[in-house]
């Protein structure tokens, strides 16, 4: 339990290394968690070659969401958005290196889901794109 | 005379129990829903083991014990909030369904594009969703009683919006966030005055306060079981008789008919008009339970404990560095206590507390556009109820300590 709160988790929470926008960008998305009001965007510069070349989230939540979005961040970044299609929920945990309730992983996975839906270009982040 | 809350707490299995790492549950979240004494527990077990059967028709003994079972609960529950016949009190699942149940059958045959419907910025979204429908539906319109910084109804701009002719005014009598108790016979005295008809939405103020009805004047008055000791899954919707007479029926099906027809039906008599199907037989009895419960450990005694804690709970929660109340003063409110933990958002909060067995809520508490009044997503919320001690309060202050050391 006191592992939730892990130091890397509390720590990325108050110092995220990539919290912020992006201007200009080639991918934003944004949207809530219907639970409890958390919000992220998260903004992407993508190169010729189709690889992440930086990204940046902002927006409001608890220390889970907000330490998953800059830990998923730091992952992404020089990757090729043909593998960050395939992110899904374990790597979220093992980022985190976690284990979380039904409830808490709504918060953690908000992050991917945004990221997922601006990178396919959909209208709603939803829940069956983590599974 | 005090309520001796240790005799209390004994009536409640629940509180005994610890977390898997092995602390003493700290329930803290009344308000979204109440524990249930072993009356109430006992009372629906009771009629599984001895007297489960269809009601209403059956002539048989247990059909014949099932109906006075459910029937005499309703007779208790009208008692309880002083509703002048038990036929006013139609029984519905939950506080949301009570309410549905007037924007479908009383607003759908008596209000058309144009009319407004007067809420306030404190409502629980079951009491602004069912009228965004109608919104959506009809082109009705809306207008909202503003809270203001204090978290009381702002009455001056009720009155400006009474000059509008409402049809209707739906405010809740106690808020689940700020926990104001609002002056509901005020409000709905100024609402008859100018024409309108009133629905109070009273899931939190029933279970904590000496409701009645009539001294209120009051149209139609929701509540939920489930807040009140009761069992989930029941509620109640209290009508004044003519009002319910002239209502179309809501849901159609068995019990709510006088007659069928192959391509006609004659609605049945109140309360059964609104009552279509099996209803939740057990669970009306444990309602009556409930309501057994409360009245013999006596109203003003619940409300009196529930305002010592609470008063407590706000000055000791007022020590902390960086927690910001959300509310009135406790002379003003029931036993709510909403805050923020500056740095800390309330579900890490929430899930700190967890730890050592204490259970609060996190979240906007369904009430979303009060939240966004406020300028924050979320809150915290402690709340109490006739069981709630003051170690309890020492506790969550005490894990609060801890919260704030964790993210230091």
């Amino acid at each position: 339990m006191d592992d939730l709160y892990r130091e890397v988790i509390i720590e990325h929470y108050k110092n995220p290394s990539y919290r912020g926008k992006l201007d200009p960008h080639d991918i934003s998305f944004a949207d809530n968690n219907p639970l409890c009001g958390d919000h992220i965007q998260i903004d992407l510069q993508v190169d010729a070659n189709g690889v992440v070349a930086d990204a940046r989230f902002d927006g409001h939540g608890c220390a889970i969401s907000q330490a998953s979005a800059d830990l998923l961040m730091e992952t992404i970044i020089g990757k090729p958005l043909q593998e960050v299609k395939h992110l899904n929920k374990q790597d979220v945990l093992d980022m985190l290196g976690i284990d979380l309730g039904p409830v808490r992983l709504k918060c953690a996975l908000l992050s991917l889901k945004v990221l997922k839906a601006g990178v396919y270009g959909l209208g709603e982040a939803s829940d069956s794109l983590v599974e | 005379m005090t309520l001796n809350v240790n005799e209390i707490r004994k009536d409640f299995p629940i509180l005994e129990r610890t977390t898997a790492s092995g602390s003493r549950i700290v329930y803290l979240d009344s308000t979204a829903t109440s524990q249930k004494p072993v009356q109430v527990i006992e009372a629906m077990n009771e009629y599984y083991r001895r007297s489960n059967a269809n009601i209403h028709r059956g002539v048989h003994t247990l059909a014949e014990e099932a109906t006075a079972m459910y029937e005499g609960a309703r007779e208790r529950i009208a008692k309880f909030i002083n509703a002048a016949a038990p036929r006013e009190i139609i029984y519905t699942r939950n506080t949301t369904e009570s309410i549905n149940l007037v924007a479908y059958s009383w607003a759908r045959a008596n209000l058309k594009a144009g009319d407004l419907v007067i809420l306030t910025e404190m409502e629980h979204h079951s009491n602004l969703v069912p009228w965004h429908m109608l919104q959506a539906e009809r082109g009705i319109e809306l207008e909202f009683i503003p809270v203001t910084e204090d978290g009381l109804l702002d009455l001056d701009a009720y009155k400006a919006l009474l000059t509008r002719t409402p049809k209707l005014v739906s405010f809740t009598h106690m808020s689940n966030v700020l926990g104001t108790v609002n002056p509901a016979g005020e409000i709905i005295r100024l609402a008859h005055a100018a024409g309108a008809l009133t629905l109070v939405d009273g899931a939190q103020s029933v279970p904590h306060l000496q409701v009645d009805v009539q001294a209120l004047d009051a149209d139609f008055y929701a509540f939920s079981a489930h807040k009140m000791c009761g069992p989930t899954g029941i509620g109640a919707l209290y009508g004044r008789t003519a009002l319910l007479e002239s209502m179309p029926p809501f849901l159609g099906g068995g019990d709510m008919i006088k007659e069928v027809k192959l391509r006609s039906f004659r609605a049945n008599s109140l309360p059964h008009k609104f009552e279509a199907g099996t209803p939740a037989i057990a669970e009306a009895i444990g309602f009556g339970a409930a309501v057994d419960y409360l009245t013999a450990v006596g109203m003003e005694k619940i409300a009196a404990h529930e305002h010592a804690i609470t008063e407590y709970a706000l000055d000791r929660l007022e020590e902390i560095p960086g927690v910001k109340l959300f509310g009135p003063p406790a002379d003003k409110k029931g036993g709510v206590a909403a805050f923020t933990l500056e740095g800390v958002h309330p579900h890490d909060v929430a899930q700190i507390l967890d730890q050592d067995g204490i259970a609060v809520r996190a979240g906007h508490h369904c009430a979303q556009p009060l939240h966004e009044k406020f300028g924050i997503p979320a809150t915290s919320r402690a709340s109490f109820y006739l069981y709630s001690t003051k170690e309890e309060v020492d506790l969550l202050v005490t894990g609060l300590y801890k919260v704030k050391e964790m993210f230091g």
